[in-house]
């Protein structure tokens, strides 16, 4: 991939099945009609192992989907979470390359409209929700190329849709609530993302609460430091891109899973550019195992960001490659 | 009087001690009934275990199973069942017994969509290997049992024959939850592609959505899938994989129980004869006030011993036997049922308890009129010398046993039970257990019919016979026993392999046949044909397709061959039993069925029939009936034009070529195998070869049942001259008495060889009769009803003529050595006994 190259819409709301990764990754809170928050968490994977590029089967592993969905609540403790995995076949599971629709089965997360869709009826839970944009895309990095790594091709192409306008409903067993609250989709897609000494990253989005966006992110090594880093601030003045020297991740508190005793800074402090945040779990446990689909395990959960001891916004934090070394 | 009858119980142990042969050998034979009834039990319990252990491994979890042909259905089913609203997980796979280069036997592979079978089939997830190795077309996993099978380490490379061509996969992994089945699973595209089958899929397997109604779901899904491909639960082809080796099994288990009954029958044989010899000890117990049924029950105690001893080293020989068995033969004991399993013997104690009463049964069963006979002596009597022979007139009645044989010629016209000839073996037992009882009057019968001899020694044997004719009937029975089981396997066999031998060169008449390598995969094509017709030397050849067709979930698939058959060479061509029927003006096109399909699929000469054809349901005519010999499962076959014009498929799978006149048959053989790029892995070979092979495989499946039945009649026949002997020594007094009337040793000797001559024939003669009447029950009824094929009758006659003169001179022969032993020093004083 090149910098330079313009990103182009609807087109690009679609799959590109020549990279290897891409990914369409929905996240935010919600309020229940009863005033519960809770955090909800879609995401779909397409995958090309680039193994069986000429097999002529229908059956043919050319294209894979992943698919992700989590709950993240208070009163549960933990993360409801689900998980589906298919190669691209037939028509039971695949990635439009005009527009954003990703299904397996029948979840499925696609563009309708103006209007983003998930329809996920999972293993104990069920999300059927709808994101409509408040706010124009905002391209990450140089125009939609986001570096991740010293070397220039190191890099993906992400765009992401902060402040998105949920409505719709989450089932929890046989309980089916209405929902509303706000959310934020990143789109991106990439042929190579880690540099070979990276381990992992830490990840924010952050519908911030005077109506901005927020994100940042770090790509650490083995020791933890971190090997590049990057972000983006929109505001009412406009959009700051920050660069490895303007983004510093502080670990604070940590949190030791129980079931794989990985241990993970769940809170966190946050500087970019001038600013400087600190992050609050909703809940402390929102690892997610993932080892059935994309063979990791990671944290993913909704938090509260304050800055100068208020309030800032609320966003998920991302935290992999705390256990095992993380391959995508 | 409660001395009295501790004294009974030292009385027993005494007189066991004293016949110690004759106890050992009636435990012997028990012990030998039991340990071959356990070792073919555990046998094919461990095979079948791991056969069903393969079949549910690869349907896992499923609550519903979609299999069809062989060669696979169209994968647009499975992509139907996917997105059916009541299927939660909808798991495809390929599935092909393959050549694996350098292996002399298939290996089985599992093309799988892993993201699908983890949730159905966790047992074949593949382990190891690096990233995406799971989902390339060049990669394969192996179970453990296959890995040590093949010898082949992650790493290194398993070429997969199918057809001509070779293709070679690198072992990426293991399957750990493969348990001991020898299988190897790759991606489902890869499979495809490897075995050339794009397209196409072998089975299904179906998880169901909560709260679905399994039942009525398959009802849907039954009518709503192509004929040809059936949905039926895992337990239905649990079943099926089954029934395949079932009748095997059953024949098998029956012989064994054949042995048990020799055992039982020597145990009677003994203790009849011990108890003619104690009936002045047990008249003493009796009027020392020992009551009947105590002494009834020390009979039968004396048999349940004989029995438990018997039984308890039968169950430590049959273990051992079986783990041997499996060992050096494989699970199949050599019927070829059983190939690509490795089982492991489990001693399971309800087998082991089952057998050990079995033979215990028997021993006591053997025991009962004996005991009953103890029992019922007048004391007063008993003590007198010379009242053995009224113990066993009641034995004499003959209406009894002509009832039991009645009834056994009644159960001959009955049908299956459940697909086993349950009324056929229970007609033998009849005839057999009829024939024995009615002994004793029909020897009488005969006894009375024979013309006086001139001879003094002659004489003397026929009236001895005549006067007593319960004791000959004792060993009469063990001769009729052993003569009739023999002579009916003899028979059967013989027809068996005659019938074979004839079919084999009936349908053999080409003189080349060409196949290729036994595998579920691959064919060859047009051209491949052509190249092979236009081979040097070869004037003419014919080629065939095999292809196998699910035309009921709970069976074994049924075997469709394809060849040129125009309808006026059909008669010619075909093994036909029956007539070849002409088809009426505007019927289907012609099938030909095997007997097995007119038996279990009622495709009756003259009826219209379906076949699941390329995924339509198409018409035949059933246009006659072939005998065959490899296909119990059910097999037709057609018209090669016509199988071609209906599924679009000309590949074949094997060729019959017949050489040009002076053409030699092994140039023409190498030639073949040049004739196309990979033809030297064609299977080419004469008639005879074929011949001789499969009548190799024919005589390897009996072996079992030869050496069942030989160790039986050996018990049988020693017992028969220990009891002859017994019989002997129990008339020391009389021959006294001959030799005080002035009869020299050679005259008593003569008596007793003439004696044995005229027991032994007609023992023989019964039994002979009697085993013919048998052999006619195995080969049109037990035969028929358990493989579905018909035989014609052939005699062994010579070996029948030598087994019945060594029948009569082994009987003569020990009763004149046991005449010599019994008139060894003080016969003459044996007279003052009793005295």
């Amino acid at each position: 991939m090149v910098p330079g190259a313009a990103l182009a819409f609807p087109r690009d709301h679609g799959s590109h099945p020549t990279f290897r990764t891409e990914w369409w990754y929905a996240t935010g809170w919600v309020r229940t009609a009863l005033g519960r928050e809770l955090g909800v968490q879609v995401t779909f994977f397409r995958n090309r192992p680039n193994v069986a590029e000429r097999n002529a089967s229908a059956f043919a592993p050319r294209q894979l989907l992943f698919a992700h969905a989590a709950i993240a609540d208070p009163e549960h403790g933990r993360l409801r979470h689900d998980q589906r995995a298919s190669r691209a076949m037939f028509d039971l599971a695949g990635a439009d390359e005009a527009t954003t629709r990703a299904w397996i089965g029948d979840w499925s997360f696609a563009l309708d409209g103006a209007t983003y869709r998930a329809r996920i009826p999972a293993r104990g839970f069920a999300l059927d929700l709808a994101f409509d944009p408040t706010q124009p895309l905002l391209l990450q990095g140089d125009a939609g190329y986001s570096r991740k790594g010293p070397l220039p091709h190191q890099a993906s192409w992400y765009y992401s849709r902060p402040q998105l306008a949920v409505s719709g409903s989450v089932t929890i067993g046989a309980r089916r609530e209405e929902v509303a609250g706000r959310a934020w989709l990143d789109h991106e897609w990439s042929s190579e993302v880690m540099a070979p000494s990276a381990v992992g990253w830490d990840w924010i989005g952050v519908n911030l609460d005077d109506g901005g966006a927020l994100m940042a992110f770090r790509m650490r090594d083995a020791s933890g430091d971190a090997l590049w880093a990057g972000g983006a601030r929109r505001g009412a003045s406009g959009t700051e891109v920050f660069g490895p020297r303007d983004v510093r991740f502080a670990p604070g508190r940590r949190w030791t899973s129980p079931r794989t005793g990985y241990a993970y800074p769940v809170e966190m402090a946050v500087r970019a550019g001038g600013e400087e945040y600190s992050l609050a779990p909703l809940i402390d446990d929102q690892e997610l195992d993932s080892r059935a689909t994309t063979g990791t395990v990671y944290w993913e959960g909704a938090m509260r960001a304050r800055s100068g001891g208020r309030p800032a916004g609320r966003g998920y934090l991302e935290l992999t490659g705390y256990g095992a070394p993380l391959r995508i | 009087m409660s001395v009295a009858v501790g004294d009974a119980g030292a009385v027993l142990r005494g007189s066991l001690a004293q016949n110690l042969a004759r106890t050992l050998l009636a435990a012997l034979a028990i012990a030998l009934g039991v340990a071959l009834g356990l070792a073919v039990q555990l046998v094919n319990r461990a095979a079948v275990d791991e056969l069903t252990q393969g079949v549910r491994t690869i349907a896992g979890d499923a609550d519903l199973t979609v299999r069809g042909p062989r060669d696979g259905f169209s994968e647009q089913v499975f992509a139907r069942l996917a997105r059916d609203p009541a299927v939660a997980v909808a798991s495809p796979i390929v599935e092909a017994d393959v050549r694996v280069a350098g292996s002399p036997e298939p290996l089985r592979v599992l093309g799988l969509d892993l993201f699908r079978a983890a949730a159905i089939q966790p047992g074949l997830f593949p382990e190891g290997g690096g990233q995406y190795d799971a989902l390339r077309p060049d990669t394969i996993f192996l179970s453990n049992a296959a890995r040590a099978r093949l010898a082949l380490d992650p790493g290194a490379t398993l070429v997969l024959q199918t057809g001509l061509a070779d293709v070679p996969l690198r072992v990426a992994g293991s399957v750990p939850g493969a348990g001991g089945q020898r299988l190897a699973v790759m991606d489902i595209a890869g499979a495809q592609a490897a075995l050339g089958r794009f397209g196409s899929i072998s089975r299904v397997d179906l998880r169901v959505t909560p709260g679905t109604d399994v039942a009525a779901f398959r009802e849907r899904l039954a009518a709503e899938l192509p004929p040809g491909v059936a949905v039926d639960t895992p337990q239905a082809s649990l079943r099926a994989t089954e029934s395949v080796s079932r009748s095997y099994r059953v024949n098998l288990n029956v012989l064994a129980l054949v042995a048990l009954f020799t055992g039982g029958l020597l145990v009677f044989t003994t203790q009849a004869l011990s108890v003619v010899r104690r009936r002045a000890q047990f008249a003493l117990l009796r009027v020392l006030g020992v009551t009947r049924g105590r002494l009834a029950a020390l009979v039968a105690l004396e048999g349940a011993l004989i029995g438990a001893g018997g039984a308890a080293a039968g169950l430590v020989a049959g273990y051992a036997v079986a783990s041997a068995a499996v060992r050096f033969a494989g699970g199949d004991l050599g019927s070829g049922f059983f190939r690509g399993v490795t089982p492991t013997i489990a001693p399971d104690p309800a087998t082991f308890a089952a057998f050990f009463v079995l033979g215990l049964a028997a021993a006591i069963a053997g025991s009962i009129l004996p005991a009953r006979e103890a029992a019922r002596a007048s004391p007063a009597r008993a003590l007198k010398a010379g009242d053995e022979e009224t113990a066993l007139a009641r034995l004499r009645p003959p209406w009894r046993g002509l009832a039991v044989i009645a009834l056994g010629s009644l159960l001959v016209g009955l049908p299956p039970v459940d697909g086993l000839p349950l009324a056929g073996y229970a007609a033998i037992a009849a005839l057999l257990i009829g024939t024995l009882l009615a002994l004793p009057a029909l020897s009488t019968a005969i006894l009375a019919r024979l013309p006086s001899p001139r001879d003094a020694p002659s004489g003397l044997a026929l009236a001895q016979l005549k006067g007593a004719p319960g004791q000959v009937t004792v060993s009469l029975a063990a001769i009729v026993a052993s003569v009739s089981l023999m002579v009916a396997m003899a028979i059967m066999v013989t027809s068996f392999r005659t019938s074979l031998d004839a079919w084999l060169v009936r349908v053999l008449p080409a003189d080349l046949y060409v196949r290729l390598p036994a595998s579920d995969a691959g064919s060859l094509s047009r051209e491949e044909q052509a190249r092979i017709a236009a081979t040097a030397g070869v004037a003419w050849a014919e080629f065939l397709r095999e292809d196998h067709l699910l035309l009921d979930a709970a069976r074994p698939r049924v075997a469709v061959l394809a060849r040129p058959l125009p309808e006026s060479e059909a008669a010619a061509k075909l093994a036909l039993v029956g007539p070849a029927l002409a088809r009426p003006p505007g019927a289907p096109p012609s099938l030909w069925a095997n007997e097995a399909m007119v038996d279990l699929y009622g495709f009756a000469p003259g009826s219209v029939v379906t076949l699941p054809l390329a995924g339509r349901a198409e018409r035949f005519f059933v246009a006659g009936v072939w005998r065959d010999y490899g296909r119990p499962q059910g097999g037709v076959q057609i018209d090669r034009a016509t199988y071609a014009a209906l599924t679009g498929d000309d590949g074949v799978t094997s060729a019959a070529l017949w050489l040009a006149p002076g053409a030699d048959a092994r140039a023409v053989r190498e030639a073949v195998r040049r004739a196309l790029p990979g033809g030297e892995r064609l299977e080419v070979a004469q008639p005879g070869e074929i011949r001789a092979l499969s009548l190799a495989a024919f005589d390897r499946t009996f072996a079992v049942t030869y050496a069942l039945e030989f160790a039986s009649m050996a018990i049988g026949l020693v017992g028969l001259s220990s009891a002859f002997g017994a019989l002997v020594l129990a008339r020391r007094r009389e021959f006294g008495v001959l030799r005080h009337l002035g009869m020299t040793r050679g005259q008593v000797a003569r008596m007793l060889a003439a004696e044995g001559v005229v027991t032994a024939a007609i023992g023989t003669g019964a039994g002979l009769a009697l085993g013919a009447a048998i052999s006619l029950v195995l080969i049109h009824v037990v035969n028929r009803q358990s493989f579905h094929w018909g035989m014609d009758l052939a005699m062994p006659w010579p070996q029948l003529a030598a087994f019945a003169l060594g029948v009569v001179a082994l009987a003569t022969l020990t009763a004149v050595a046991s005449g010599r032993q019994a008139m060894g020093a003080d016969v003459v004083r044996a007279v003052k006994e009793d005295w």
